[in-house]
Order: structure tokens, then sequence, then C-alpha cells
């Protein structure tokens, strides 16, 4: 199952936007990552990291705002910034696809469900109408919608918001992709939902061998779901590592300041630790250290922009002063 | 915390008409809350937990007056409020102030910021100009921002930046009471620390009463001295903080805390996934209302509607069979 060569590769991507006044902003700056076959990782960041950004560059869905400025998508050896767009096409849903934070702006309101499964299908497998429509049927059912014939004929409008979800995923998941991206697939859902959904994805990704990568901000869904964890800070990766590493022996100050300021549900924290200031606007990334100006540990040296560094096997950082990241323990994120 | 509550809600119904047809004649009601009584002691948080839906922000709007309650008496400082006229509403307005949840709609982006503070001051004659200039200044100090971003605009401030705003508007008229919606679920994570700390020091230094509205129980946790569950427009449980995080009577307060994830490769628990959705607050279900989703429910759920009891000391629960689920163990 496992195998060495990485299913997908992102090579120093570069995704930039450009503003009506001609400026430049770097959302995404040199991102580097792979995922493997039947693996989870999670790319984790606040908002305007560059993480959804990221994903939607993977499948050469980057609006007219934006330019792939650079890097690589490997993808089986293939890089897909090299393909055509219709060669694209066939590589979208079929082996990559994606499912959005808000089913509801994601699924066609004019068409039924059922036609909106369909049509992938009809795409990639060359498939008459009939048989597609028991494929459609099929998927629902896997994804728990009960009743799935009666609901291959509603409207996006008459599922609730857990129903829709799970009818995107129904729609992502109909061709057998390879790679699943899911981009914020439960910020938008209610926690009890929010459970059904994440088990149901992970039950997926076991029976059909995916490759997923999880886009979220919220670090107790990372915990649960990802083998691997790749955490975005203003365009960058600042580290990566296994979930273990990530969680229990952090080295960058930006993913402790994160771990320790979040509230958490199984034990009662006298002070929560503060980050402070908030996250810089991408027209003004600092120079150097993107992170200089809310750390600590910052200092001259921090000016320059810091190495991507292996620091234990599989675990990276990118940060000058990582060594000292076990002061923060006692000192607190103050100044 | 004394003995007199400060706020007393007393069968609280907020129900919102259907209307279709040409004559726009009401054909059924949305009952967003249907018959919800608790009390708030002086100094406290209560928090008020549910998911969406289940009537929390409905709640706190009927508890300022922002929408007339349907039926149900609402009391603060032991003096009835909920039938009073809107002309003597005012005083009571200063006395209670709100938290909103989206801090880039809830600050006008015509208004420089100083003035939004300064707002309410005024209209309320609170002081001199220059005494309410001073106080401005001296709040976007308190909240952390700064005299000198006392002529700027709201657009030009960060979420967190304005989520102080906010807050400082509403300490401005020194309320006793601050009905807080959902006050940093549209926050980036890193920024969520500084406002929920902020809130913290806030309460101490102006002995503040909140009343905390979240969908989410970690931060709850965190912050609030009790805890009421709300689902489909009914309280079902009301506990001391502590005590519901560590035995949770209803199945469904089990159910939330089982669902929350925790930012911890290591922590174990035993997930309890409901099945089915929320179902409509127009046509709720007869008997306990949570009957179609509980893993615990028996034939009596589907028929009789528990009440509101108090099963220890200050822990209510509205359930037949409390106690009967446990998200510990495995």
């Amino acid at each position: 199952m496992k195998e060495n060569t990485p299913l997908l590769q992102v090579q120093d991507l570069k995704v930039y936007f450009y503003t009506e006044e001609k400026e430049e902003l770097r959302a995404v700056d040199g991102v580097s990552f792979y995922l493997k076959e039947g693996e989870t990782i999670a790319l984790v960041g606040e908002s305007g990291c560059g993480k959804s950004v990221t994903s939607l560059a993977i499948l050469r869905l980057i609006d007219s705002d934006g330019k792939i400025q650079g890097g690589k998508i490997i993808l089986r050896g293939r890089d897909l910034l090299s393909l055509s767009e219709k060669e694209m096409r066939e590589i979208r849903g079929r082996d990559i696809s994606m499912i959005f934070q808000e089913p509801s702006s994601a699924l066609n309101p004019v068409y039924t469900v059922g036609d909106q499964i369909m049509e992938a299908i009809i795409l990639h497998q060359k498939l008459p109408r009939p048989q597609a429509r028991k494929a459609a049927e099929e998927a629902l059912r896997l994804v728990g919608i009960p009743e799935a014939r009666k609901r291959l004929d509603e409207y996006p409008h008459e599922l609730s918001g857990g129903m829709k979800q799970r009818a995107m995923i129904a729609m992502a998941l109909s061709c057998h992709p390879k790679v699943l991206i899911a981009d914020e697939p439960t910020t938008s859902l209610d926690v009890t939902i929010q459970a059904q959904i994440l088990e149901l994805i992970a039950e997926l990704q076991h029976r059909l061998n995916m490759g997923v990568i999880l886009i979220t901000h919220d670090l107790g869904v990372v915990a649960g779901m990802a083998e691997r964890v790749v955490i975005m800070y203003a365009g960058k990766v600042v580290e990566e590592g296994s979930r273990w590493d990530i969680f229990h022996h952090s080295f960058h100050p930006y993913t402790w300041g994160l771990l320790h300021s979040i509230p958490r549900l199984d034990i009662k924290q006298e002070k929560l630790a503060i980050i402070p200031g908030a996250v810089p606007d991408p027209l003004n990334f600092p120079s150097g250290c993107r992170f200089r100006n809310r750390c600590p540990l910052a200092d001259e040296l921090c000016l320059t922009e810091p190495q991507w560094r292996e620091i234990e096997s599989q675990h990276y950082v990118y940060c000058h002063h990582y060594s000292q990241v076990e002061v923060l323990k006692t000192r607190g994120f103050e100044r | 915390m004394n003995d007199t509550p400060l706020l007393q809600v007393q069968n609280l119904k907020q129900y919102f008409p259907i209307r279709a047809g040409v004559l726009r004649k009401i054909v059924d009601w949305v009952k967003a809350v249907d018959g919800v009584s608790f009390e708030v002691s002086p100094g406290e948080t209560l928090g008020v937990v549910g998911e969406s839906g289940c009537g929390k922000s409905t709640l706190g709007m009927s508890i300022m007056r922002l929408y007339e309650p349907t039926e149900g008496k609402v009391f603060f400082q032991g003096q009835e409020i909920s039938s009073l006229q809107s002309s003597q509403l005012k005083n009571i307005r200063r006395d209670i102030q709100m938290i909103f949840q989206d801090p880039f709609t809830s600050l006008d982006p015509r208004m420089h910021v100083g003035p939004i503070i300064e707002e309410g001051m005024k209209v309320h004659h609170l002081a001199s100009l220059p005494e309410i200039r001073r106080r401005a200044l001296d709040l976007l100090e308190k909240v952390g921002l700064g005299a000198e971003y006392f002529s700027r605009y709201p657009h030009e401030f960060s979420g967190g930046q304005r989520q102080r705003i906010g807050i400082a508007r509403a300490l401005a008229l020194s309320p006793r009471l601050i009905v807080a919606d959902e006050p940093v679920s549209s926050l980036d994570v890193s920024v969520r620390s500084q406002i929920l700390n902020l809130l913290k020091d806030l309460k101490k230094e102006y002995q503040l009463t909140y009343i905390f509205i979240s969908h989410d129980l970690a931060v709850v946790r965190q912050v609030c001295n009790r805890v009421m569950v709300m689902y489909l427009g009914k309280v079902v449980e009301i506990a001391e903080g502590e005590v519901f995080f560590s035995t949770p009577y209803h199945p469904y307060s089990v159910a939330l805390i089982s669902a929350v994830p925790v930012p911890d490769p290591d922590y174990e628990v035993k997930r309890i996934i409901l099945s089915g959705d929320v179902p409509s607050p127009i046509n709720p279900p007869e008997g306990c209302r949570f009957h179609t989703r509980c893993p615990v429910a028996q034939e009596i759920c589907q028929q009789v509607e528990p009440v509101l009891e108090q099963k220890e000391k200050n822990h209510w629960v509205a359930c037949h069979f409390p106690g009967s689920l446990s998200y510990k163990g495995q």
C-alpha cells in the first residue's frame, strides 16, 4: 500500500494574485509537501495563510486575478502544471476530487442532486444515463443518505446542511478518485453533524484507499484525523511532521502558540496563551520570517529568511530559533 | 455571587409566524424559544450552548427585548422588564448590553470608532461631552487598542480589533449584564484567546455578569461558571461548569461533549455519534424533543415530555433517564 514515491507532490508552489493597482499578493510563496497513497494529511493555518489557495492550485482552479508563478504539482509522475486545460478536466473529479466548506454554495441549486452526481460519472466513466443513475444512487448510499433513490430527484435546498455535505462527498467520490481534497469540510456544520461527516470521511478513505488532504483551522479535527500535519503561515509552510511531532513536540513558535492558545474541552485552563497581534496583510508580509512581528523569540536574525530544516526524521521546521522553543514553556508568549 | 438573581427568566416563549398565500395568513409558528426559565446571579458567567436552531441566539435577543416575547416574564434586578413600554426600556438597555458575533456587520461603517463608542453615552446623557470623550479614549486603552485609533473607520481594523471596539461600545454604558452572542466564533484561532482573556479580565475589573451564548463547548468550559444546554427551544440541562463537563446527565449533553474534537492525538473518548439532524422547530417531536436522535430513548420518551427537575443541588435536567449515557470509558 505505502510506496516510496508519493502519490502527489507539491514542490515550491507559488501562487500570486494581482490587485487592480497591480500590486502583487504572494498568497502561496514556495509551498512544498507530499501525500502518500491512502494517507491523510492536514494543511493547517488561519485565514489568509494560503491553505485554500494551495488546494485550488492543485486542481488548477485559480481564478483570473491569480497566477501560478512557479513550482510543480506532480501526480504519479505527471506535472499537472504542464497539462492542457482539456487534459486537466480529465484529472478533476476522476483522479483528484474536492469537497468544499459551504455545501449550499458548491451545489448547483437548479439541478437535482442526481443530475449533479451523474454529470461527473457520465463525463469520466462514459456510462449511459440509466447506468450512471444507478452509480449515483450507489454513491448516495455509500455516504449514508437514506432513501437514496428518492433523493436523486430532489434539489439541494430540500436537503439539510449535513445531508448536503454528504451529497457533495458522494459527488466527489463517485469516480473513485485517488486524492480527495477536503477544504474545511465541517466548518459550517454543527458539532454532532461534524462528528458524523468526519467519521464518514475516515471510513471512506480507508475503504477506497484514498489520499486525503484535509484543509482546516481546527486543530481538534486534525488530531483526530491526520497522520501528518503541515502548518502554514502567511503563504509559507512553517512546520511539518507526524501528528505526534506536531502536537507533542512542535518546534515552530507559531505552532506552539496555536496549540497553547486554543481553548480545550478536556481541561480547565486558567489563562490561555496569547499570540499577540493579528495575521499580517498579504500585501505587506514582513521581510525575512513572516511571523517575526508576533514572535517572542524574534531578533535581528529573523530579518533574514529561515532555512527549511529537518530536525528529526521527517520533522521539518522553518525557523531560526527552533531550538529555543522550550523557553516558551516557562516564559509564555509575552515578549 | 449572592442570592438575589440579577436576571430571572420565567417561561419565556418566542414564536415567529410563518405566513403564506396572497393574504399572508399565518399558517404556522416557529417555536424558537418554547418555555425557558432560568436565573443569572450577579458576577457569574452563564454559558448558553446548543446547535444552530436551538434558540440560543433568539433567547438573547428576547431578553434584550429586541424581539417582543410571545409569552413569559423577564425580571432584571427584581423589576419586570418584559412588560415595560419602549420609553421605559431605555434605562434597562443601559444595564444590559450586547456583544455580537460578527464584528463586520455590527459596527456602522460610516462612523469613526470613537463616536461609535461615544454614541450610547451621548444618548443617555451620561456625562458632559469632554468627559464622554475622555471615557471613550480610556475604553479604547482598556480593550487594548489605544487612543490613537479614535478617528479611524471600522474597515481599517482586523476582525479581532473590531470585536474589541464592540466590547468597548458595550462597556461604555457601565452595564451590569452583557449578553455576548458567539463573540469569538468569527475570529481566527490565534485571536480568539486574546478576546477571551480580555472578556475575563474586564469581568473582574468591572464586576460584570455575562450570558455567553456559544456553540463551542471548549470555549464555554474556559469562560463560564455555569452551563445551560438548549435543544429545539427547550432547556435540557443546567449545571455548574465543572460538574457539567465531568458528569453531564442529559444524553444530548453527553453526545455534544463527546463530539467535540480535542487537539491531542492521545485523547480518547467514547464518541457518541447521533444519527440524523435536528428536527424542525415548526413541528418539534412529541414527548421529549430529543427522542428521535437519543441513543437511550424508551417508549415513554415519545409520549411524555420530561420536565426540568433538580436532580442534585443546582443541577437541573429534563430527561426521563438522566445519567444513562456516558462518554467516558471504552
